[in-house]
């Protein structure tokens, strides 16, 4: 059997009889068994998927109605939450939450028949770029596993990539989504803020983050937000998209559409092969008609310092209530006065989340906040009426996703202020609220590259055609695993 | 000059939700931990769905405080570590940042005095913290998340009070007026708190906190008064902290812990987007709003020409009000505000009362139309008010049953007079010579028939039968 296929292709073959969604789940969790121990995209197996499978296989053969996904394995990062599943976040504080409700995307997608293959692997609570900050090990690259994944949604990007899923849930606070797609060559997306309910994800930055998919092609990202896309009253910020649909007109191409390069992404510390990469794409898309310009957007130089400073004061928030009272890992209460047990008990997390956590803390506090919180608050704010300035000359922006090329684990993991760098062209969207997109683009030496474009806020559709139109231009190998 | 200012914090117990989910306000009747949800306990993943109508219910508040109400309502978050707080952050509102809590600054008078008040903004209500064991050692705590995430409005005032005397004032009225508003039972445990920040001519500010009755707020603002007064007048300096009410000692005691030092990092909450208060939300809301205190009462006053001190009584109070609403019409209005106001207000004056009395609003319409037509007596209505508040029964059952009836036959009246008239001879030669003691020979008559005789009929009926 094929496991090499598409979301599109997968629904189509099982809604012909070609294969059936039993026969694709069994043999997908047998590739997860025997690759994935080097890999480590997972951090638990569905052991109920073949099951779930029989069941979907069932209602097809009966004639029932059958969800639009018809039974395709779909693996979830686990900072979302699955009804009577552990939800870990790759963290030791939350070892042992098993979640009492679902997600709204998860139910969303069980409406639609998707099985839920397993849970993937993250950094500790979404902080990083590598996944090398999972309390559970880091996951590898498929294209070479001495190299990074990227991050957070590694494992989401790893599972895609290597074949043990057909399409992932990511989440995206400052790249995480489009990062590890571009390390890993597969498309990583970052809604409009609202588009998607966070209405089970677990909060890093609740203010700029977003549910995104990674998929194989642009069409199976746009098939997924079909499903899981609109209002929801579990999340107040959620926003009314109509129920639009993503897949049609989305072979429309960009021909007549303007795209401005941005400037300060393509500068300084920019690695020489993404560079040429970017102009390679740059020309690709005139060629297919669209007419390209740099544009400049003055504050991305503060955006990074902004969004460490926004994240941290939001996670410090988040984060609290993660004192081990009411669930969390083995460590009874007994004998301690409140603020000794939660202060042990906060021990738990991981270096970096300790690390956003201290920031978290100083940041927006008394005497401080003028100096950085409200400051990059302000940076934030101006960043958008930039971008929206942007966007009244241009329908489109493009920079590559990540301006280096994914690294060897262990490389920059004590150097975090090297890290926070690599999100550079990432943290915009976050902050400005846009939707962008990571789309693989090329492969250097063996190693992926993706390029990135951003649309205007609700501007979704547009951005997935051109994603489209980009993808169309380049034929890439398959990984090699 | 001594200074108090207030923060009351007065829950929304009419509402249906909480705040932010769907348990219900009314957590007071459930088993410990059983009105809990993902997001009043602050599960992962979960998120804050903010309730329209308690926004309402505080800005109708705000409105009867002659507050400003502002365009835009933002919530922040609060950050703390406590046991009783699930999220270790409270979702609350902040006005450094611009005024987009519910309300800013309004006022309300008490007498001739009027009290500022600072803002008033909605947040959700603590868990509760339930301590068990004997001593501190072996002391435990234990947490009740029902109440996590109820909906409550904190009123701020300025320190404009200036005697705890004026302080109860201030809490009779604004009890009276919530309840009014219909936003809140006043007289429901833990439905109205407050803090206290109390000060004396020349001394620092203390605040006072965990007060959980209105009651206990003026007891404490006095306990302050006088303990700040003596530390003065030995030359002891008055410092600057915060102090717990002890409420079984009825004291106030210095808090050990740090709060006052605590640095809540406040921030916008991002989960809830800003709430437009437009004109035409704002416009509803006043059109909804029910009369206030002061149009009843003085509505009672120039409509029916009931007394001031009435109509201060009957308007101020809500369950009060309502009944008259309910029963009253042109003519028998005055009637039944002097049944209420005299004889009713002993029978139910207290909540358990209310709540069990079968009384409806036709038993006070039946009662005052019954003394108008002269069916019963005023003294007779006495008791089979009584009766209706306890049995609920028809007052015409009542009547007959305990044979309360007025004795209008006129020649019966006649026969028990002549009785009198013959049983008294030196009254009546008494009265003859001084008309002024025929009252003595009308009781006479009255306590004959139980009370059952007409008055102004025995009168006259006595006049003729003396002539």
């Amino acid at each position: 059997m094929n496991l090499k296929i598409s979301a599109l292709d997968f629904v189509q073959q099982v809604q012909n009889g070609d294969i059936s969604a039993e026969d694709f789940v069994a043999e997908t969790i047998q590739r997860i068994q025997k690759i994935d121990d080097d890999l480590h995209a997972f951090l638990s197996v569905n052991d109920d998927a073949i099951n779930q499978a029989k069941s979907i296989d069932k209602k097809i053969k009966s004639g029932e109605k059958v969800g639009a996904c018809f039974g395709m394995p779909i693996s979830i990062k686990d900072n979302m939450c699955i009804k009577n599943s552990k939800t870990t976040c790759a963290s030791k504080m939350l070892e042992n939450f098993v979640a009492p409700y679902d997600a709204t995307v998860i139910s969303k997608l069980k409406q639609q028949d998707a099985i839920f293959i397993g849970k993937v692997n993250m950094d500790e609570f979404a902080m990083g770029l590598t996944t090398e900050f999972s309390a559970y090990g880091p996951s590898k690259n498929p294209w070479n596993p001495e190299y990074v994944p990227g991050g957070s949604s590694g494992g989401s990007a790893v599972s895609v990539s290597a074949f043990e899923c057909v399409a992932s849930l990511g989440s995206d606070t400052g790249g995480s989504v489009r990062n590890p797609a571009s390390f890993c060559s597969v498309v990583g997306y970052k809604p409009t803020y609202g588009l998607i309910s966070r209405y089970g994800l677990i909060s890093y930055a609740n203010s700029i983050e977003q549910i995104g998919p990674l998929t194989r092609t642009v069409k199976d990202t746009a098939f997924m937000l079909n499903m899981i896309a609109g209002l929801d009253s579990n999340d107040n910020t959620t926003i009314d998209n109509k129920n639009e649909d993503y897949l049609s007109g989305i072979d429309s191409g960009i021909e007549g559409k303007k795209i401005g390069i941005i400037t300060e992404m393509i500068g300084d510390g920019i690695d020489s092969t993404v560079l040429s990469a970017t102009k390679d794409a740059i020309s690709k898309l005139e060629g297919l008609g669209a007419t390209c310009e740099e544009v400049s957007l003055d504050m991305v130089k503060y955006s990074v310092a902004a969004y460490y400073t926004i994240t941290a004061t939001e996670a410090g928030s988040n984060l609290a209530r993660y004192d081990n009272l009411r669930y969390g890992y083995e460590f009874p209460v007994e004998g301690y006065e409140f603020n000794s047990y939660i202060s042990k008990a906060r021990q738990k997390f991981g270096p970096e989340v300790t690390r956003r956590m201290i920031i978290g803390g100083f940041v927006p506090s008394a005497g401080h906040a003028g100096k950085y919180f409200l400051k990059a608050m302000k940076v934030k704010s101006k960043l958008i009426k930039e971008i929206n300035e942007a966007f009244k000359k241009f329908d489109l922006l493009i920079a590559p996703t990540v301006p280096v090329l994914p690294f060897k684990l262990g490389e920059k993991i004590n150097d975090p202020v090297s890290l926070f760098l690599i999100d550079i062209n990432t943290v915009t969207a976050n902050l400005t609220g846009k939707p962008a997109i990571s789309v693989p683009f090329a492969i250097s030496n063996g190693l992926p590259i993706g390029m990135q474009l951003f649309a205007n806020s609700n501007e979704d559709k547009l951005l997935l055609q051109a994603a489209c139109a980009l993808e169309s231009t380049v034929k890439l190998p398959e990984v090699p695993i | 000059m001594t200074k108090i200012g207030l923060e009351i914090h007065c829950q929304l117990t009419h509402l249906k939700s909480k705040l932010f989910c769907s348990c219900k306000a009314n957590y007071r009747e459930f088993e410990i931990n059983e009105n809990i949800c993902p997001v009043c306990m602050g599960l992962p993943g979960s998120l804050p769905r903010l309730n329209q109508e308690a926004v309402k219910k505080a800005t109708i508040i705000a409105m009867a405080l002659n507050c400003s109400t502002p365009e835009k309502i933002a919530f922040f978050r609060k950050n703390y570590f406590y046991p009783d707080l699930p999220k270790n952050f409270q979702i609350t509102q902040l006005n450094i940042y611009g005024d987009t809590s519910v309300g800013g600054s309004g006022s309300i008078m008490v007498g001739d005095k009027k009290i500022r008040i600072t803002r008033i903004q909605l947040e959700e209500d603590p868990g509760r913290l339930i301590y068990e064991g004997s001593s501190s050692k072996n002391q435990i705590t234990l947490v009740d998340y029902n109440r996590a995430g109820t909906p409550l409005v904190e009123i701020v005032t300025e320190p404009d009070f200036e005697s705890p005397k004026q302080v109860r004032e201030f809490l009779n009225i604004l009890s009276d007026l919530l309840e009014n508003l219909g936003v809140s039972d006043p007289s429901l445990e833990g439905a109205m708190r407050a803090d206290a920040n109390v000060s004396i001519e020349g001394g620092n500010k203390v605040e006072v906190k965990n007060i959980g009755s209105f009651h206990d707020l003026e007891k404490a603002a006095h306990f302050e008064i006088t303990r700040q007064n003596s530390l003065h007048s030995r030359d002891i300096e008055i410092v600057q902290e915060t102090r717990h009410w002890d409420d079984k000692r009825k004291i106030t005691v210095s808090s050990r812990s740090k709060e006052e030092d605590l640095d809540y990092r406040y921030f916008l909450e991002g989960d809830i987007p800003w709430v437009t208060m437009n004109d035409g939300i704002v416009d509803e809301l006043k059109s909804e709003m029910p009369e206030s205190i002061n149009s009843k009462k003085e509505r009672y006053i120039s409509k029916y020409t009931i007394p001031v001190q009435v109509s201060e009584v009957l308007s101020s109070d809500k369950y009060y009000s309502d009944l008259f609403e309910q029963s009253h019409n042109e003519s028998n209005a005055k009637e039944i505000a002097n049944i209420i106001t005299t004889d009713l207000m002993g029978l139910v004056d207290t909540r358990e009362k209310r709540d069990k009395s079968k009384m409806t609003s036709k038993h006070l319409s039946d009662l005052a139309d019954s003394i108008q037509s002269g069916k019963i007596s005023r003294n007779s209505s006495k008791n089979a008010l009584h009766e209706i508040v306890k049995t609920g029964k028809e007052l015409s059952q009542i009547i007959s049953e305990l044979d309360l009836g007025n004795v209008s036959d006129e020649s019966e009246l006649a026969g028990i007079i002549s009785e009198v008239i013959s049983a008294e001879p030196q009254a009546v030669e008494q009265a003859k010579s001084n008309p002024q003691t025929i009252n003595y020979l009308v009781g006479k008559v009255m306590q004959k028939t139980k009370g059952k005789a007409d008055p102004t009929k025995t009168l006259d009926l006595l006049k003729k039968q003396l002539t």
